[in-house]
């Protein structure tokens, strides 16, 4: 982890709200598991708490990571009005990522979605594409409109893709996608990774409770962002008692299914 | 940084007080009851944790001394998410002093800090629900060769029993006080409540009370809705409210107790740079703690620290310490 000033490279609008930000620093050549996340001041003093994202894509080569959010308030509405050649602060990488060493090439993996959910999972879709293992992605947004990265997918391997409207492919929410077109998905994917709204998750959660390695990406309020105010826990689902939680910015974002209360 | 340079420029001031050439470390040093500090500033309980995580981004040695989180005798598990909300120049916290119990700071945490950084003073903020908690908490606590201080936490404003009950009771506080002073072998502070009608009673009570110091301030209690649920953000309903947006309550209220006690004041709230925690000092503070600007910015302690020399030169102050006596003048 480290904290350090980042230059924008360029900054880009996907669709109405969404946008991609290139950074450049040391920072994207460090190790990285994807999954892990960065948090950056947003340009506007009086907001004094770090905004989290996923880390989309890395490009240790030129010393580039790639940011994809989406203007929801105050904090990302600032961040949408800097320019190139500007600096961020930037504290990362955070958490821990999607584990992958169990799979070998030739295996299958399974990618699942939602909005903003998607950055993490390009960014270990790339991983996985360049180790050969063969992907599936399910992507799910409200409407056509609001779609990004389709063609990025649709390059790492076989692509689903789901709008609440219908105005592109399977019309209604992901789970229903994964119950028709993904019936032997426990048995079929090797590994399967989803991040998204917590509608999502919990209906990943509950279908693949049992799949040995499928793993969700969680997003909570923060403060610290490193794992020292508590401010980001979620129950353990373990814990009946109410006895035990987990900091999903340092002992996550990233939990197999099963591990957490939602 | 003291410059030949700077000297020159300044060469009125210089000869006005010859202290100005004191080796920086000894201009920032400071000394309060059970606490000899290279540099008054230090990380405010809650806001930094163990330090372990931190430690990641810079040397710990760096900093006066470590204010870590509350400590009760059982593991606690807080309250429920979402826990913080960002407001203007501030936020809102309803952590509900989640922290891992007595046994594993004494077993892991402790010993950690006292390991890797073992000149690096702690100061154990000590929670609890009943008298009796307080006391089992303090007594262990303080035979832990690092801590050498203990900061009484009468002032939580986010769990339900203790904290705050003991904090806005002038006779209760004097009694806790009292009975964590008899069994605590290290000086005792204790961190008043910003949320009273009359801060000073209090602050004089534990003062009689025996109390070796005090800390001050703790949150101040808020509320933020959201206007699509129309439901508060926190689902604790309340928080505490801390970060630049106090800093003129803290100010305030460190003033108004330092002119009716000479306990010394570890002073926090809303410090983002040097000149704040100046400005703390200025009112009454000994020493300053830092909690949501590591939020902000998780150098903030050796970045303020690193540069207090040159604030100090900007308004002609030859050392922290005499900026405290000055203070003590004024009063
Ligand atoms: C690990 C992690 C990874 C994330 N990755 C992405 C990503 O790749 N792309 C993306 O568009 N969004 C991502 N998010 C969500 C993103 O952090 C929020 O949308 C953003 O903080 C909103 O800031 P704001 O000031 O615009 O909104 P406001 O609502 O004005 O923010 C107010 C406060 O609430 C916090 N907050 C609001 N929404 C969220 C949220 N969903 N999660 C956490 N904190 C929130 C803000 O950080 C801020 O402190 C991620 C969140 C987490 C926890
Ligand atoms: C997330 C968070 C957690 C805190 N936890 C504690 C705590 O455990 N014990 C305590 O005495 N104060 C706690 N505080 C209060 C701080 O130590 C400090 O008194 C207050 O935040 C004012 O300083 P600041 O404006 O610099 O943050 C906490 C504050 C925050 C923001
Ligand atoms: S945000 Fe501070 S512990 Fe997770």
């Amino acid at each position: 982890m480290i904290q350090e000033q980042m230059t924008i490279v360029r900054q880009h609008q996907l669709t109405d709200d969404v946008y991609e930000l290139v950074l450049a620093g040391a920072m994207a050549r460090l190790p990285w598991t994807p999954g892990q996340f960065v948090e950056v001041q947003v340009p506007d003093p009086r907001l004094l708490l770090r905004r989290p994202f996923g880390v989309a894509a890395l490009d240790p080569a030129q010393g580039q990571l790639t940011l994809l959010y989406k203007t929801v308030g105050a904090g990302t509405a600032a961040l949408s009005q800097a320019r190139p050649g500007e600096k961020l602060a930037v504290l990362g990488p955070l958490g821990h990522g999607f584990p992958s060493d169990f799979l070998q090439a030739g295996k299958q993996a399974l990618l699942i979605g939602g909005g903003t959910g998607i950055p993490p999972l390009y960014a270990l879709g790339r991983q996985l594409h360049q180790q050969g293992i063969q992907l599936t992605s399910a992507l799910g947004f409200a409407t056509k409109s609001q779609f990004f990265y389709q063609a990025e997918f649709a390059a790492l391997g076989d692509l689903a893709c789901a709008t609440n409207d219908g105005s592109l492919g399977f019309r209604g929410h992901l789970g229903l996608l994964l119950d028709t077109q993904f019936a032997d998905a426990q048995t079929r994917f090797a590994a399967i990774y989803a991040c998204g709204p917590t509608g999502l998750l919990m209906a990943v959660n509950n279908r693949y409770r049992d799949h040995p390695h499928a793993y969700l990406s969680l997003e909570s309020r923060m403060a610290c962002g490193v794992g020292e105010c508590y401010a980001c826990v979620v129950p353990a689902a373990s814990d009946t008692a109410a006895t035990a939680v987990y900091k999903v910015c340092d002992e996550g974002p990233v939990f197999a299914t099963g591990e957490v209360k939602l | 940084m003291t410059t030949s340079n700077h000297d020159h420029q300044n060469h009125q001031a210089t000869n006005e007080h010859p202290a100005h050439h004191l080796a920086s470390a000894d201009r920032l040093a400071v000394h309060l009851p059970g606490l000899d500090l290279k540099n008054p500033i230090m990380p405010a309980s809650g806001c930094f944790g163990f330090g372990q995580h931190y430690a990641e981004l810079y040397d710990l040695n760096q900093l006066g001394a470590i204010m870590i989180k509350a400590a009760t005798n059982e593991p606690r598990l807080g309250n429920p998410t979402p826990r913080v909300a960002e407001t203007a120049s501030g936020m809102l916290n309803a952590i509900g002093l989640q922290n891992p119990g007595l046994e594993a700071i004494m077993g892991e945490k402790l010993p950690w800090l006292a390991t890797n950084f073992p000149d690096l003073p702690i100061i154990a903020n000590v929670a609890g629900t009943t008298e009796a908690d307080y006391v089992a908490v303090c007594q262990r606590i303080s035979q832990a060769p690092n801590v050498k201080a203990i900061e009484l936490n009468i002032s939580c404003p986010n769990v339900a029993h203790g904290g705050l009950e003991f904090g806005t009771d002038p006779k209760m506080a004097a009694a806790l006080t009292a009975a964590c002073r008899a069994v605590s072998q290290v000086p005792l502070y204790i961190k008043l409540s910003p949320n009273v009608t009359d801060i000073r009673p209090i602050a004089l009570a534990v003062a009689a009370a025996g109390a070796d110091g005090l800390t001050m301030i703790n949150t101040l209690v808020g509320m933020r809705l959201d206007l699509r649920t129309r439901q508060p953000i926190l689902a604790n309903g309340t928080g505490g409210l801390s970060g630049p947006a106090i800093k003129p309550v803290a100010v305030r209220l460190i003033h108004q107790v330092h002119q009716v006690t000479d306990l010394p004041i570890i002073g926090m709230g809303g410090v983002m740079t040097a000149s704040d925690a100046l400005e703390l000092i200025m009112a009454g503070a000994s020493a300053v703690a830092v909690g949501t600007a590591n939020f902000a910015d998780p150098q903030a302690c050796p970045r303020i620290i690193n540069e207090l020399p040159q604030v100090l030169d900007q308004y002609q102050i030859s050392s922290i310490q005499q900026l405290i006596q000055e203070t003590a003048v004024v009063r």
